[in-house]
């Protein structure tokens, strides 16, 4: 490999846009973000903030009105936009693997667990159908499913929601991925459910040394596990930074209003406090910084101006005027 | 699942019990019998004949003579020409079930393949192409489609002979039959076929690495096939009753235009068991797409 | 490190990445609260109704075929106050009949016509279509034949609007026994082969209702007609009574009906007020994708020669009169075949239409 780097996944400046009837809706706007072997990155944010949209670009398996714009995702140092279909079709599940949200639509209902976990396997393997099949009981029996021989005869529907995300841990694990994305690995399960599988995902990753990309609306989630959180809103970053940073100093605005909307231990006399107004509308993106209509700090400069990120601690970024505007008025003083 | 065959198959009967009766009360109720011709007849003559095929019995009775005769294998005999009805049924129904089978395979194959090329080009050009014939297709009854098919190659092109029966030509008559269901069944497959491209589980293949050849055609066209199955079953009963034209204007001594000649004969009991034959292989026909469904489909739960 | 330290590394991080000289203290005064609206540029809040119409014409097919009806329609109500030829009898010049006038080809005239023409100076209408084998204007027959087969889509789909919405929503409102016994009758004559049946009731009926109808303002009608309503009206309600009762299953275990039900909303005014509206558009699709498929069945039973009885026609009944001499005069097989294909092409486009812009489930 060309240069090879201490990160295993680089993404630069990524843009993707879905061309609708209504027009283009810009739906990631030039994020980057860098991962390590056997680290996990947390991107958090709400709906339509582009975070599920940032992991489809990555994997390329957005629908068919959407497309990557511009920008880079280096695999070791090879830019895989530039892939074949072909080439990619070897990368998807082999190098990088994704799980989804809902387990209950993931699985093709007509076919049998066995099938479709056998079937990823055959796809990056020599390996037999029999022993195929002996890989898919090992990885059910790894993910924690009781009884995996006969589970494998078994139909998607057949199984508990819990189930059928380990089915797809499983499925997602059994070529040894350097990266897992977890798209919402839990929103869709009961919280006792939802704690299992974090744990085993945890778990997993000890085992198997895979990195992760944890994508989530759900702080809870991201605390407990994440190397690095990257705050999403309106397609950009805001603010990126360890669970350290991001809960206890955090320097954006929306991250701010985040937390504050949020029970927590240490604030738990507090009144909880949601932010107003409406997620932004990506097809009209607003002049300035998007979160600005929502925001109650928000000044004249954010009105008309983007803001960039700006470095405010070891590895703490964020891209908030406000930040500015304290270095500003600490000069003027 | 015994159990749920077994609860179809008596709706089935049931079904079959109502159509017989319904035809046997309806025809009972028409003004006029068989033998009320323009001339009087003698009515000692009449008497005998109305006796011979039971008709001076009540309706009750009539129908319960007839369904005992059926279970015993007994169609009777039909009141115009006084032969059996059964072998004439068997061997007209020979032809029109090649018609309607051949009809029926052409409809099907050219459909999901020309539904899968036209979700797979959505709003390119093929695409465009197939939608605008599939939607003039299900725009055109058969008949119209048939005699124009008659009129323009066999009789101003002459490059296709017309039908006889000692030298069938069945190109005419298949596609005449076929091109609704075709039409139907291509617009089936697209809008299913796009559903199910859209659907989590393509992505989750996708995401595995799967090649978009056995994306559309293993995980997707499985899923795909559940609606165009249910659909293939109803459409026996198009394919029968669409052949009365058909084989009208075609000339084909087939079970459809028995059907129809029947009626206009009052023949009674002919249009009783040509109209039984035909409510049976439709229910059965319903019986067996609903048993193939449910194993395409394995989220049915056979005991519901 | 404490507070005070970890702010001053920031500053000292932050200078460095901002050349701080390029703002002014202007630019962090506080934005009002309409300069944060004019920035929230939000999709236009529309009606459920508008924003249908909206899509809908968007659809070019769609509205074509709304064109195409409204021609069609336009044209056969006021067609027959101009063209003076009746549909039932034959071409009369100057009070008598005219037997030179059969099998005219297209804006033909008989000899007696020109004659009469020469004679007087004054001009006939013209027989557009020509005229058919009895000697009528077939243009005018046309118009009849498309007045009739519209007329029994329409009143069948009403029919089985009326039949189907009275049924499903009894059943699926009621539920329980009564559902279960109703939708049991629904799935027998569900499993019916409903072509047969019609066929051998429109036959029954036409000779049970002759002699009951002889006489009243229903005789006009004919009694194939009138049967074909009956037979139609009984036999294609099934689909529409199981639609509407799974429609109505549905918005039953709603929450919003459960929240009616909460303050005391009576029964019927929770059908009327929030069922019924939330499965309209459902409605209004299945219906009128009903009158194309009860047009393409009457023309079956009148090519079959089991339709509406003569003088009266329909497009299949001109059909199926043309095929005896359809090598000779191909243009009267065409015209009332290229008719028919049009009508349900057009009504078909636009319940197609009315579905892609109407239906929420699909959007």
């Amino acid at each position: 490999m060309s240069e090879e780097s201490k990160y295993l996944l680089e993404v630069n400046d990524l843009n993707t846009s879905f061309f609708t009837d209504a027009g283009e809706v810009k739906a990631v706007n030039g994020i980057s973000f860098k991962l390590e072997p056997g680290k996990t990155l947390g991107i958090v944010g709400e709906s339509g903030s582009g975070k599920s949209v940032s992991a489809y670009s990555i994997m390329q398996i957005l629908a068919e009105t959407g497309r990557v714009t511009g920008g880079e995702v280096k695999f070791r140092g090879e830019n895989i936009l530039n892939y074949s279909e072909k080439q990619m079709q070897k990368f998807r599940g082999e190098k990088i693997s994704i799980i989804f949200q809902d387990p209950m639509t993931s699985l093709n209902p007509v076919f049998t667990v066995g099938y479709q976990l056998e079937e990823a396997v055959l796809l990056h393997t020599n390996k037999t159908k029999e022993e195929a099949k002996k890989r898919a009981i090992e990885m059910l029996t790894l993910v924690g499913v009781n009884e995996p021989e006969s589970r494998v005869k078994q139909y998607p529907h057949e199984l508990s929601g819990g189930m059928r995300q380990r089915v797809m841990i499983a499925m997602a694990l059994c070529c040894e991925p350097d990266v897992l994305i977890a798209d919402e690995p839990t929103t869709a399960l009961d919280v006792t459910i939802q704690a299992q599988i974090l744990e085993l995902m945890q778990d997993l990753q000890k085992k198997l040394g895979m990195a992760i990309i944890m994508v989530t609306h759900d702080l809870g989630v991201i605390a407990s596990m994440c190397d690095e959180i990257m705050v999403m809103y309106g397609g950009r970053v805001c603010e990126r930074g360890t669970a350290d940073d991001i809960f206890y100093r955090p320097a954006h605005e929306y991250t701010k209003g985040l937390l504050r909307s949020i029970p927590r231990h240490d604030n738990m006399n507090e009144k909880l406090v949601p932010i107003g107004g409406t997620p932004i509308n990506l097809l009209n993106m607003p002049e300035g910084c998007a979160f600005c209509p929502r925001c109650d700090a928000a000044m004249k400069i954010c009105l008309t101006e983007k803001p960039d990120e700006i470095q405010i601690g070891d590895g703490h970024t964020a891209a908030c005027w406000m930040n500015i505007k304290e270095a500003f008025e600490a000069q003027e003083v | 699942m015994l159990k749920y065959i077994g609860k179809r198959v008596l709706l089935a009967i049931v079904s079959i019990l109502i159509v017989s009766a319904i035809t046997f009360f309806a025809m009972n109720a028409i003004p006029g019998g068989p033998f009320n011709k323009e001339k009087a007849t003698d009515p000692a003559v009449q008497a005998e004949l109305e006796s011979r095929y039971n008709l001076d019995k009540p309706v009750t009775t009539q129908y319960v003579l007839y369904m005992g005769n059926l279970i015993h294998g007994d169609w009777g005999v039909s009141l115009k020409s006084g032969r059996e009805i059964w072998p004439d049924i068997t061997s007209k129904f020979a032809v029109s079930a090649k018609l309607g089978i051949s009809a029926m395979i052409f409809a099907t194959i050219i459909g999901i393949v020309l539904g899968s090329i036209a979700a797979l080009t959505r709003n390119k050009w093929p695409d465009r192409l197939i939608v605008f014939f599939t939607t003039l297709g299900t725009a055109m009854p058969s008949f119209v489609l048939a005699t124009l098919l008659l009129l323009l190659f066999c009789l101003e092109l002459k490059w296709i002979p017309v039908y006889n029966s000692s030298n069938p030509n069945y190109i005419l008559p298949i596609i005449s039959l076929s091109v609704y269901p075709m039409a139907y069944i291509t617009r089936l497959t697209k809008t299913s076929m796009l559903d199910a491209l859209n659907q989590d589980y393509v992505r989750t293949a996708k995401a595995k690495g799967v090649s978009r050849v056995k994306l559309i055609f293993v995980h997707a066209l499985r899923n795909a096939l559940i609606p165009v199955i249910t659909y293939l079953g109803p459409q026996i009963a198009y394919i029968l009753t669409g052949s009365m034209v058909v084989e009208n204007i075609f000339t084909i001594g087939g079970l459809g235009s028995a059907f129809v000649t029947s009626i206009t004969n009052r023949d009674y009991t002919t249009i009783m068991a040509v109209t039984i034959f035909l409510a049976i292989l439709m229910v059965v026909a319903n019986l067996l797409t609903d048993i193939a469904y449910k194993f395409t489909d394995p989220r049915i739960d056979f005991n519901n | 490190m404490s507070n005070e330290n970890l702010e001053l590394k920031k500053r000292q991080i932050l200078s460095s990445q901002v050349d701080l000289s390029k703002f002014n203290s202007k630019n962090f005064e506080k934005a009002t609260d309409e300069e944060k609206a004019q920035q929230e540029v939000m999709g236009e809040s529309t009606t459920f109704f508008k924003d249908g119409m909206r899509r809908l014409k968007k659809n070019p097919l769609a509205m074509g075929s709304i064109v195409v009806l409204a021609l069609i329609i336009a044209i056969i109500i006021i067609a027959p106050i101009f063209v003076p030829y009746s549909y039932s009898d034959m071409i009369t010049v100057n009070g008598v009949r005219d037997k030179s006038a059969s099998n005219l080809g297209m804006f033909e005239y008989s000899n007696a016509e020109m004659k009469y023409m020469e004679s007087t100076g004054e001009s006939l209408f013209p027989h557009i279509f020509g005229t058919d084998s009895l000697g009528r204007d077939y243009f005018i027959r046309v118009i009849y034949g498309t007045r009739v087969s519209l007329s029994v889509g329409i009143v069948a789909a009403i029919m089985v609007l009326i039949i189907g919405l009275i049924y499903g929503s009894v059943s699926g409102y009621f539920g329980g026994k009564v559902d279960m016994i109703m939708m049991r009758i629904v799935d027998i004559i569900y499993s019916l082969p409903d072509m047969l049946i019609i066929i051998l009731l429109s036959v029954v009926l036409k000779e049970v209702l002759a002699s009951k109808i002889k006489g009243t303002a229903l005789a006009a009608l004919g009694p194939n007609m009138i049967s074909m309503f009956f037979v139609f009206g009984l036999l294609y309600w099934v689909t529409m009574a199981r639609l509407i009762r799974g429609q109505i299953l549905t918005i039953k275990n709603s929450e919003y009906v459960l929240a009616a039900r909460c303050i005391g909303t009576k029964d019927g005014r929770i059908l009327r007020r929030h069922i019924l509206p939330n499965c309209l558009s459902v409605i209004i699709i299945t219906t009128a994708l009903q009158v194309p498929s009860a047009i393409f069945t009457e023309s079956y039973l009148s090519f079959l020669g089991l339709g509406v009885s003569a003088p009266l026609t329909s497009l299949g009944s001109l059909a199926n009169d043309a095929r005896g001499a359809m090598q000779s005069y191909p243009s009267r097989l065409v015209i009332p075949a290229v008719i028919i294909c049009l009508i349900v092409l057009a009504l078909n486009l636009l319940g197609d239409g009315l579905r892609d812009a109407f239906d929420s489930k699909l959007n």
